[in-house]
């Protein structure tokens, strides 16, 4: 199994600069970025609450672009690239859920609103990826449950639009009023400290891809190893 | 054309079906009334017309379910499944075929159900029924697809709401928005946007849930 010398190359490298980046970010955004007129401190969970947030959206779409590839080139590799890209989302997905609740808290005094679109939006991505998983666990292994799993991807990332479409459109009857949003007027230092932040979680975010995708290439490796020897 | 009488003919293989056995249709039927008379003792008094609007939508939605589970259960029963995909037609047409029976069924329900609804809770205009029959479209397009889906693998009762439920959402807003909306036309417009998208996507991706390999 020499190619699982070829998975791992540079991913160290990679996983001690993501760790030095978030660290860098962390400081940049505590210390470094100054502090929100009128949210004060609880501003401050912005510059991780948006990265997470952007990051899991770049895993669904990383989903469904290797869903896609393996609908349209039938290669058997895209289908466990998808799923672990979709499972990343989903941990993604869920620490925006977390962030988004206490920063809820902290602003408007409470865990959860249904005023704020992006949060209701997580919340319906959430519930679909988690079907996503329920289906892809029931069907036999094989071909047809990759290509069904592919389907089901690729109908995420129509449906973010869709639904963000949709609940935009909701808040007429269900929330006439909302919370006006209009964020605060980012400085330089404001600015750097949200992007560096942006660039460490989404390499975080690539980083466990790579390590979640070798462990379970070694694990298939390994099982047909045995079944070899037996 | 000849994809056309291909569809036609698997639609009226479904039809004939639920004809001869009436699986499905009574048990929707009966499922969207008791529903209805459920939600007379869910809502208070005093509660509003538009608190009954929105129930009516999740009537709507779990009848739907109730029939798209057994959508595929004949096919799967008696092996017919396999013939179907080594039919010399393209797959596609035996999701178009199915979401024109399903769609059928629904919309038996729904005339005895509407008017019912209308006695018991609030009248529905012309706009709130075009959303309906917009959402009727969605619903089955995808829900015939998630079904086959579902229909592979263990506990597929079980599954296919929770796959088809999160993709409904849009369809419940736009249902619901345009029911009690002053300006319904947004919602219509989400209603025919969605149908567009994911009846093309359902379409395009039957194939790869069906085949082998």
């Amino acid at each position: 199994m020499s190619s699982a010398f070829s998975w791992i190359r540079g991913l160290p490298a990679l996983a001690t600069l993501a760790a030095g980046l978030i660290g860098l970010a962390l400081l940049l955004s505590f210390f470094i970025a100054p502090e929100d007129g009128n949210q004060g401190i609880s501003q401050r969970i912005f510059y991780i609450h948006v990265p997470i947030a952007l990051t899991a959206y770049f895993c669904f779409g990383l989903g469904a672009w290797k869903a896609l590839l393996l609908l349209w080139r039938g290669e058997e590799r895209h289908d466990l690239e998808s799923y672990v890209a979709i499972h990343q989302g989903t941990i993604f997905g869920l620490l925006t859920l977390i962030t988004g609740a206490i920063w809820a808290k902290a602003s408007w005094g409470v865990w959860w609103t249904w005023d704020s679109n992006q949060l209701v939006l997580f919340l319906t991505l959430f519930l679909f990826y988690c079907a996503y998983f329920m289906l892809r666990f029931s069907l036999p292994e094989g071909p047809r449950r990759s290509r069904s799993s592919a389907v089901y991807a690729l109908f995420g990332v129509a449906l973010i639009p869709v639904s963000f479409l949709a609940i935009r459109l909701a808040e007429d009857f269900i929330h006439p009023t909302t919370f006006t949003r209009d964020g605060p007027q980012m400085t330089g230092t404001m600015f750097t400290a949200f992007c560096v932040s942006w660039v460490a979680v989404t390499l975080l975010a690539y980083v466990l891809y790579r390590v979640e995708l070798v462990g379970k290439r070694l694990h298939t490796d390994l099982r047909e190893l045995r079944e070899a020897l037996e | 054309m000849t994809y056309l009488a291909d569809v036609a003919a698997l639609t009226r293989k479904d039809l004939r079906v639920e004809l001869r056995a009436q699986d499905t249709l009574p048990a929707m039927l009966l499922f969207v009334l008791s529903t209805l008379v459920v939600f007379h003792f869910a809502l208070p008094e005093g509660t509003g017309e538009d608190a009954a609007y929105g129930l009516l939508w999740v009537a709507i939605v779990f009848t739907a379910l109730l029939g798209l589970a057994r959508a595929w259960v004949p096919e799967q029963e008696h092996g017919v499944f396999d013939g179907l995909v080594l039919a010399p037609c393209d797959r596609s047409a035996i999701w178009v075929g199915k979401t024109v029976a399903t769609l059928a069924f629904l919309l038996a329900a729904q005339v005895v159900a509407l008017p019912a609804f209308a006695l018991f809770f609030a009248p529905l205009d012309a706009v709130a029924l075009v959303g309906v029959l917009l959402a009727d479209i969605g619903i089955c397009a995808v829900g015939s697809l998630m079904a086959a889906m579902a229909a592979a693998g263990r506990a597929r009762e079980l599954l296919l709401p929770l796959l088809l439920l999160p993709l409904s959402i849009p369809l419940i807003v736009g249902g619901v928005g345009s029911a009690i909306s002053t300006e319904p036309e947004r919602y219509l417009l989400l209603l025919a946007l969605y149908d567009g998208i994911f009846a093309v996507l359902s379409w395009a991706s039957f194939e790869y849930v069906v085949t082998e390999s």
